[in-house]
Protein backbone atom coordinates (compact mmCIF):
# COMPACT_ATOMS: atom_id res chain seq x y z
CA UNK A 1 0.00 0.00 0.00
CA UNK A 2 1.28 3.23 -1.27
CA UNK A 3 1.51 6.59 1.09
CA UNK A 4 -1.94 8.77 0.88
CA UNK A 5 -2.25 12.34 -0.03
CA UNK A 6 -4.66 13.78 3.22
CA UNK A 7 -6.72 16.26 0.39
CA UNK A 8 -7.12 14.32 -2.79
CA UNK A 9 -6.99 10.67 -1.27
CA UNK A 10 -4.60 10.22 -4.56
CA UNK A 11 -1.61 7.30 -3.56
CA UNK A 12 1.41 9.34 -4.12
CA UNK A 13 4.26 7.60 -5.80
CA UNK A 14 7.40 6.50 -4.98
CA UNK A 15 7.17 7.65 -1.43
CA UNK A 16 7.70 4.93 1.33
CA UNK A 17 5.14 5.04 4.05
CA UNK A 18 6.88 5.57 7.64
CA UNK A 19 7.48 2.66 10.12
CA UNK A 20 4.65 2.42 12.74
CA UNK A 21 6.10 3.17 16.37
CA UNK A 22 5.06 0.40 18.02
CA UNK A 23 6.59 1.12 21.33
CA UNK A 24 9.24 -1.65 21.03
CA UNK A 25 12.71 -0.98 21.43
CA UNK A 26 15.20 -2.90 19.20
CA UNK A 27 17.07 -5.71 20.58
CA UNK A 28 20.12 -5.19 22.75
CA UNK A 29 21.31 -8.34 23.94
CA UNK A 30 24.27 -8.22 21.76
CA UNK A 31 26.07 -5.52 23.91
CA UNK A 32 25.83 -7.98 26.63
CA UNK A 33 29.09 -9.42 25.81
CA UNK A 34 32.71 -8.40 27.74
CA UNK A 35 33.59 -6.31 24.87
CA UNK A 36 31.26 -3.65 25.43
CA UNK A 37 29.71 -1.92 28.28
CA UNK A 38 25.67 -2.10 29.26
CA UNK A 39 25.34 1.50 30.23
CA UNK A 40 22.71 -0.17 32.63
CA UNK A 41 21.87 2.90 34.90
CA UNK A 42 20.61 4.70 31.65
CA UNK A 43 17.49 4.59 30.25
CA UNK A 44 16.99 3.04 27.13
CA UNK A 45 16.52 5.94 25.23
CA UNK A 46 19.61 7.64 26.85
CA UNK A 47 21.98 4.22 26.31
CA UNK A 48 21.06 5.21 21.96
CA UNK A 49 22.78 8.82 22.76
CA UNK A 50 26.25 7.14 24.20
CA UNK A 51 28.57 5.14 21.85
CA UNK A 52 29.51 1.81 24.52
CA UNK A 53 32.94 0.96 23.50
CA UNK A 54 35.49 -0.56 26.33
CA UNK A 55 38.65 1.81 26.98
CA UNK A 56 41.33 0.19 25.30
CA UNK A 57 45.39 0.49 26.44
CA UNK A 58 47.58 2.43 23.79
CA UNK A 59 50.33 0.42 22.19
CA UNK A 60 53.41 2.22 22.15
CA UNK A 61 54.93 3.32 18.87
CA UNK A 62 58.58 2.00 17.62
CA UNK A 63 61.14 2.98 19.80
CA UNK A 64 62.73 5.94 18.93
CA UNK A 65 59.23 7.33 17.80
CA UNK A 66 57.44 7.06 21.01
CA UNK A 67 60.44 8.57 22.64
CA UNK A 68 59.96 11.97 20.11
CA UNK A 69 56.49 11.31 21.23
CA UNK A 70 57.30 11.48 24.75
CA UNK A 71 59.26 14.24 24.30
CA UNK A 72 56.81 16.39 22.49
CA UNK A 73 53.97 15.49 25.28
CA UNK A 74 56.23 16.12 28.09
CA UNK A 75 56.80 19.93 26.49
CA UNK A 76 53.31 20.74 25.91
CA UNK A 77 51.19 19.64 29.21
CA UNK A 78 48.17 21.79 29.82
CA UNK A 79 46.20 21.72 33.09
CA UNK A 80 42.59 21.37 33.03
CA UNK A 81 41.57 24.54 34.71
CA UNK A 82 39.26 22.40 37.29
CA UNK A 83 39.58 22.76 40.89
CA UNK A 84 38.37 20.40 42.74
CA UNK A 85 39.12 21.62 46.32
CA UNK A 86 41.27 24.43 48.13
CA UNK A 87 44.85 23.52 46.24
CA UNK A 88 42.64 24.83 43.20
CA UNK A 89 43.73 28.33 44.22
CA UNK A 90 47.44 27.38 43.91
CA UNK A 91 46.98 27.22 39.66
CA UNK A 92 46.49 31.45 40.21
CA UNK A 93 50.06 32.14 41.40
CA UNK A 94 51.46 29.23 38.99
CA UNK A 95 49.48 30.78 36.03
CA UNK A 96 49.91 34.45 36.64
CA UNK A 97 53.52 36.10 36.65
CA UNK A 98 55.46 35.29 39.44
CA UNK A 99 55.74 31.35 38.59
CA UNK A 100 54.46 32.00 35.27
CA UNK A 101 54.32 28.50 34.32
CA UNK A 102 53.73 29.05 30.34
CA UNK A 103 57.71 29.29 30.27
CA UNK A 104 57.22 25.46 31.01
CA UNK A 105 55.13 24.55 28.24
CA UNK A 106 52.02 24.13 30.52
CA UNK A 107 49.07 26.09 30.79
CA UNK A 108 45.64 26.01 31.86
CA UNK A 109 43.05 25.27 29.45
CA UNK A 110 39.12 25.81 29.82
CA UNK A 111 37.12 22.22 28.39
CA UNK A 112 38.96 18.70 29.02
CA UNK A 113 38.90 17.92 25.34
CA UNK A 114 42.33 20.34 24.76
CA UNK A 115 43.52 19.17 28.50
CA UNK A 116 46.44 16.76 29.03
CA UNK A 117 47.17 17.00 32.75
CA UNK A 118 44.18 16.90 35.21
CA UNK A 119 45.32 18.51 38.97
CA UNK A 120 43.19 16.74 41.95
CA UNK A 121 43.32 20.10 43.88
CA UNK A 122 43.06 19.15 47.80
CA UNK A 123 39.91 17.05 49.00
CA UNK A 124 37.73 15.15 47.11
CA UNK A 125 33.61 15.07 47.72
CA UNK A 126 31.10 12.73 46.07
CA UNK A 127 29.72 15.11 44.48
CA UNK A 128 32.83 16.52 42.92
CA UNK A 129 34.06 12.56 42.52
CA UNK A 130 31.12 11.97 39.90
CA UNK A 131 32.39 15.46 38.00
CA UNK A 132 35.81 14.34 38.42
CA UNK A 133 35.37 10.99 36.45
CA UNK A 134 33.33 12.65 33.81
CA UNK A 135 36.22 15.35 33.25
CA UNK A 136 38.80 12.58 33.55
CA UNK A 137 37.32 10.26 30.86
CA UNK A 138 35.96 13.43 28.70
CA UNK A 139 39.72 14.04 28.39
CA UNK A 140 41.89 13.00 25.33
CA UNK A 141 44.85 11.04 25.45
CA UNK A 142 47.66 10.70 26.49
CA UNK A 143 46.24 12.26 29.88
CA UNK A 144 48.07 12.50 32.95
CA UNK A 145 46.69 12.95 36.46
CA UNK A 146 48.59 14.97 39.23
CA UNK A 147 46.90 14.99 42.96
CA UNK A 148 47.79 17.58 45.28
CA UNK A 149 47.19 18.78 48.81
CA UNK A 150 47.43 15.49 51.04
CA UNK A 151 43.65 15.06 50.99
CA UNK A 152 43.75 13.57 48.06
CA UNK A 153 46.16 11.44 49.21
CA UNK A 154 45.02 9.98 52.60
CA UNK A 155 42.31 12.26 53.27
CA UNK A 156 43.96 14.74 55.35
CA UNK A 157 41.98 16.51 57.79
CA UNK A 158 38.88 15.02 55.89
CA UNK A 159 39.97 11.17 57.03
CA UNK A 160 36.38 11.17 59.38
CA UNK A 161 33.98 12.70 56.78
CA UNK A 162 31.23 10.90 55.59
CA UNK A 163 31.20 12.44 52.05
CA UNK A 164 34.93 12.20 51.35
CA UNK A 165 36.43 10.02 49.45
CA UNK A 166 40.20 9.04 51.16
CA UNK A 167 42.08 7.76 48.27
CA UNK A 168 42.04 9.38 44.79
CA UNK A 169 44.00 6.93 43.14
CA UNK A 170 41.25 4.25 43.82
CA UNK A 171 39.07 5.94 41.69
CA UNK A 172 41.07 7.09 39.06
CA UNK A 173 44.65 6.86 38.59
CA UNK A 174 47.11 8.63 39.90
CA UNK A 175 50.74 9.65 38.12
CA UNK A 176 52.29 12.01 40.59
CA UNK A 177 51.46 12.93 44.06
CA UNK A 178 52.16 16.26 45.84
CA UNK A 179 52.14 16.36 49.62
CA UNK A 180 51.68 19.33 51.69
CA UNK A 181 48.69 21.65 53.00
CA UNK A 182 49.01 23.77 51.19
CA UNK A 183 51.96 22.84 48.68
CA UNK A 184 53.69 26.21 47.81
CA UNK A 185 53.79 27.11 44.18
CA UNK A 186 57.50 25.58 44.11
CA UNK A 187 56.04 22.27 45.69
CA UNK A 188 53.71 21.78 42.68
CA UNK A 189 56.09 22.98 39.79
CA UNK A 190 58.39 20.33 41.51
CA UNK A 191 55.54 17.82 41.02
CA UNK A 192 55.21 18.55 37.44
CA UNK A 193 58.71 18.59 36.68
CA UNK A 194 58.92 14.93 38.19
CA UNK A 195 55.44 14.55 35.92
CA UNK A 196 57.85 15.30 32.87
CA UNK A 197 60.54 12.73 33.65
CA UNK A 198 57.93 10.30 33.88
CA UNK A 199 56.41 11.01 30.84
CA UNK A 200 60.13 11.33 29.02
CA UNK A 201 60.72 7.80 30.73
CA UNK A 202 57.78 6.12 29.41
CA UNK A 203 56.04 5.68 33.23
CA UNK A 204 53.12 8.17 32.79
CA UNK A 205 51.11 4.82 31.55
CA UNK A 206 48.01 6.02 33.94
CA UNK A 207 45.71 6.14 31.31
CA UNK A 208 46.88 2.26 30.07
CA UNK A 209 46.21 1.14 33.55
CA UNK A 210 43.03 2.92 33.64
CA UNK A 211 41.75 0.88 30.81
CA UNK A 212 43.33 -2.11 32.10
CA UNK A 213 41.72 -2.53 35.45
CA UNK A 214 38.55 -0.67 34.11
CA UNK A 215 36.25 -2.56 36.01
CA UNK A 216 38.40 -2.61 39.36
CA UNK A 217 37.89 1.23 38.71
CA UNK A 218 34.16 1.68 37.51
CA UNK A 219 33.21 -0.73 40.69
CA UNK A 220 35.14 1.87 43.26
CA UNK A 221 33.50 4.36 41.47
CA UNK A 222 29.91 2.80 41.50
CA UNK A 223 30.41 1.73 45.01
CA UNK A 224 30.51 5.35 46.53
CA UNK A 225 28.53 7.15 44.11
CA UNK A 226 24.81 6.25 44.69
CA UNK A 227 23.43 8.17 41.91
CA UNK A 228 25.13 6.81 39.12
CA UNK A 229 23.35 8.21 35.76
CA UNK A 230 26.08 8.36 33.93
CA UNK A 231 27.49 6.60 30.87
CA UNK A 232 29.88 3.72 31.67
CA UNK A 233 32.85 5.37 30.08
CA UNK A 234 32.18 7.38 26.33
CA UNK A 235 30.44 10.95 26.48
CA UNK B 1 15.93 45.21 73.38
CA UNK B 2 13.72 44.66 76.15
CA UNK B 3 11.31 47.03 75.29
CA UNK B 4 10.93 45.14 72.31
CA UNK B 5 10.76 41.93 73.93
CA UNK B 6 7.91 43.80 76.20
CA UNK B 7 5.84 45.07 73.39
CA UNK B 8 6.11 41.66 71.61
CA UNK B 9 5.37 39.98 74.51
CA UNK B 10 1.65 41.62 74.26
CA UNK B 11 0.88 39.80 71.52
CA UNK B 12 2.94 36.46 71.45
CA UNK B 13 4.02 34.29 74.02
CA UNK B 14 7.55 34.39 74.18
CA UNK B 15 10.17 33.77 77.03
CA UNK B 16 13.90 32.96 77.62
CA UNK B 17 14.97 36.18 76.58
CA UNK B 18 18.83 37.00 76.59
CA UNK B 19 20.59 40.24 75.58
CA UNK B 20 23.82 39.21 74.36
CA UNK B 21 25.35 42.26 73.15
CA UNK B 22 23.64 46.06 72.90
CA UNK B 23 22.31 45.41 69.53
CA UNK B 24 21.82 41.27 69.53
CA UNK B 25 19.11 39.78 71.70
CA UNK B 26 17.25 36.46 71.30
CA UNK B 27 13.62 35.03 72.52
CA UNK B 28 11.74 31.59 71.96
CA UNK B 29 8.87 31.54 70.96
CA UNK B 30 5.41 29.27 70.39
CA UNK B 31 5.83 27.16 67.08
CA UNK B 32 2.25 27.82 66.23
CA UNK B 33 2.63 31.50 66.17
CA UNK B 34 6.07 31.58 64.39
CA UNK B 35 4.85 32.46 61.05
CA UNK B 36 2.47 35.44 62.68
CA UNK B 37 5.14 36.51 65.04
CA UNK B 38 7.75 36.74 62.01
CA UNK B 39 5.22 38.63 59.83
CA UNK B 40 4.45 41.28 62.46
CA UNK B 41 8.67 41.67 63.45
CA UNK B 42 9.02 42.16 59.52
CA UNK B 43 6.23 44.73 58.90
CA UNK B 44 5.83 46.48 62.23
CA UNK B 45 9.05 46.43 63.78
CA UNK B 46 10.91 46.44 60.70
CA UNK B 47 13.07 43.80 60.89
CA UNK B 48 13.20 43.47 57.23
CA UNK B 49 15.95 40.92 56.74
CA UNK B 50 16.59 37.52 57.45
CA UNK B 51 19.93 37.03 57.86
CA UNK B 52 20.12 33.21 58.16
CA UNK B 53 18.45 29.97 60.00
CA UNK B 54 19.60 27.27 61.25
CA UNK B 55 19.22 24.45 63.65
CA UNK B 56 20.60 22.72 66.60
CA UNK B 57 20.00 19.70 67.82
CA UNK B 58 19.22 18.71 71.26
CA UNK B 59 20.14 15.33 71.67
CA UNK B 60 19.68 14.71 75.32
CA UNK B 61 16.20 17.08 75.72
CA UNK B 62 15.03 15.53 72.37
CA UNK B 63 14.66 18.34 70.46
CA UNK B 64 15.55 20.66 67.78
CA UNK B 65 16.11 24.38 68.39
CA UNK B 66 15.48 26.34 64.96
CA UNK B 67 16.82 30.28 64.92
CA UNK B 68 15.62 32.53 62.89
CA UNK B 69 17.76 35.72 62.70
CA UNK B 70 16.15 39.09 61.86
CA UNK B 71 17.87 42.20 61.09
CA UNK B 72 16.80 45.72 61.36
CA UNK B 73 18.16 48.23 58.76
CA UNK B 74 17.16 51.37 60.66
CA UNK B 75 18.59 50.60 63.98
CA UNK B 76 21.31 48.56 63.12
CA UNK B 77 19.87 45.39 65.53
CA UNK B 78 19.64 41.86 65.65
CA UNK B 79 16.97 39.30 66.89
CA UNK B 80 17.10 35.83 66.95
CA UNK B 81 13.94 33.35 67.28
CA UNK B 82 14.22 30.36 68.77
CA UNK B 83 11.89 27.78 68.19
CA UNK B 84 11.72 24.19 69.78
CA UNK B 85 10.43 21.49 67.90
CA UNK B 86 9.77 17.33 69.04
CA UNK B 87 13.13 15.80 67.45
CA UNK B 88 10.85 12.17 67.18
CA UNK B 89 8.47 14.38 64.72
CA UNK B 90 10.39 17.15 63.31
CA UNK B 91 8.20 19.40 61.04
CA UNK B 92 8.12 23.27 60.55
CA UNK B 93 6.17 25.64 58.71
CA UNK B 94 7.69 27.07 55.89
CA UNK B 95 8.63 30.48 55.68
CA UNK B 96 9.28 30.99 51.78
CA UNK B 97 6.43 33.48 51.44
CA UNK B 98 7.79 35.57 53.76
CA UNK B 99 11.79 35.71 52.62
CA UNK B 100 12.49 33.96 49.42
CA UNK B 101 15.80 33.15 50.64
CA UNK B 102 14.00 31.16 52.80
CA UNK B 103 13.88 28.04 50.84
CA UNK B 104 17.11 27.74 50.34
CA UNK B 105 18.32 27.49 54.34
CA UNK B 106 15.05 25.20 54.80
CA UNK B 107 16.40 22.97 51.67
CA UNK B 108 19.53 22.67 53.53
CA UNK B 109 17.89 21.74 57.01
CA UNK B 110 15.99 19.05 55.47
CA UNK B 111 19.11 17.56 53.85
CA UNK B 112 21.27 18.08 57.02
CA UNK B 113 19.04 17.47 59.88
CA UNK B 114 16.07 16.12 58.53
CA UNK B 115 13.81 18.58 59.38
CA UNK B 116 10.55 19.01 57.00
CA UNK B 117 9.35 21.70 55.68
CA UNK B 118 6.05 20.66 53.58
CA UNK B 119 5.15 23.59 50.97
CA UNK B 120 8.83 24.79 50.38
CA UNK B 121 9.48 24.64 46.84
CA UNK B 122 12.45 22.15 46.12
CA UNK B 123 12.94 20.98 49.81
CA UNK B 124 13.18 17.62 49.05
CA UNK B 125 16.14 17.74 46.27
CA UNK B 126 19.76 17.13 47.60
CA UNK B 127 21.68 20.28 47.93
CA UNK B 128 25.39 18.84 48.70
CA UNK B 129 25.01 15.19 49.30
CA UNK B 130 24.02 13.83 45.60
CA UNK B 131 22.39 10.45 46.26
CA UNK B 132 23.13 10.09 49.83
CA UNK B 133 21.30 6.80 51.38
CA UNK B 134 22.39 7.25 55.01
CA UNK B 135 20.54 9.39 58.19
CA UNK B 136 20.55 13.04 57.88
CA UNK B 137 24.62 13.75 58.92
CA UNK B 138 24.29 16.72 61.37
CA UNK B 139 22.46 15.01 64.09
CA UNK B 140 24.21 14.48 67.21
CA UNK B 141 23.70 10.87 66.69
CA UNK B 142 25.09 9.95 63.29
CA UNK B 143 28.40 9.10 64.07
CA UNK B 144 30.34 10.16 60.88
CA UNK B 145 33.99 8.69 61.79
CA UNK B 146 32.58 5.14 61.91
CA UNK B 147 30.58 5.73 58.90
CA UNK B 148 34.08 7.24 57.10
CA UNK B 149 35.87 3.71 58.23
CA UNK B 150 33.16 1.28 57.22
CA UNK B 151 32.39 2.97 53.88
CA UNK B 152 35.85 4.16 52.66
CA UNK B 153 39.07 2.39 51.86
CA UNK B 154 41.60 4.27 54.16
CA UNK B 155 45.35 4.64 53.16
CA UNK B 156 47.46 2.35 55.62
CA UNK B 157 49.61 4.87 57.21
CA UNK B 158 53.17 4.16 58.56
CA UNK B 159 54.18 6.34 61.71
CA UNK B 160 57.58 6.91 62.96
CA UNK B 161 58.79 8.79 66.49
CA UNK B 162 60.61 11.66 65.05
CA UNK B 163 63.80 11.32 67.36
CA UNK B 164 63.83 7.77 67.14
CA UNK B 165 63.80 7.43 63.64
CA UNK B 166 66.42 10.25 63.25
CA UNK B 167 68.28 8.25 65.39
CA UNK B 168 68.28 4.99 63.71
CA UNK B 169 68.82 7.14 60.69
CA UNK B 170 71.81 9.34 61.53
CA UNK B 171 73.65 6.85 64.15
CA UNK B 172 72.58 3.50 63.22
CA UNK B 173 75.33 1.46 64.95
CA UNK B 174 74.59 3.29 68.25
Amino acid sequence: MSYMDKTTGIPEQGITPPIPDTGEMPDREWRKDDKTLTNAELTLEEQDWFCDARPTPAKPAWGPVEKFYNWARANSLWILAFGTGCGAIELRPLVTARYDISRLGMQPRPTPRQASVFMIGGYVSIKTLKRIVRSYEQMQGPKFVVAVCSCAINGGMYWDSYNTVKRIDQYIPVDVYVTGCMPRPEAVMAGFSKLKELILAGKAEGQNLYAEKFDWYKANQKQVIKDWNMPDYNW
Amino acid sequence: MKELYDTISLQFTLKDFHQQKPNLAFATAEKQQLIALLTYMRDVHRYTHLVFVTAVDWLEENRFQITYMLHNYDIKADFGIRVMLDRDKPVMESIHHLWEQGRVYQRELHEMFGIDFPGSPGVNEPMILEGWQGPPVMRRDFDTAKYSLETYDHRPRDTREPESHMKEKLYPED
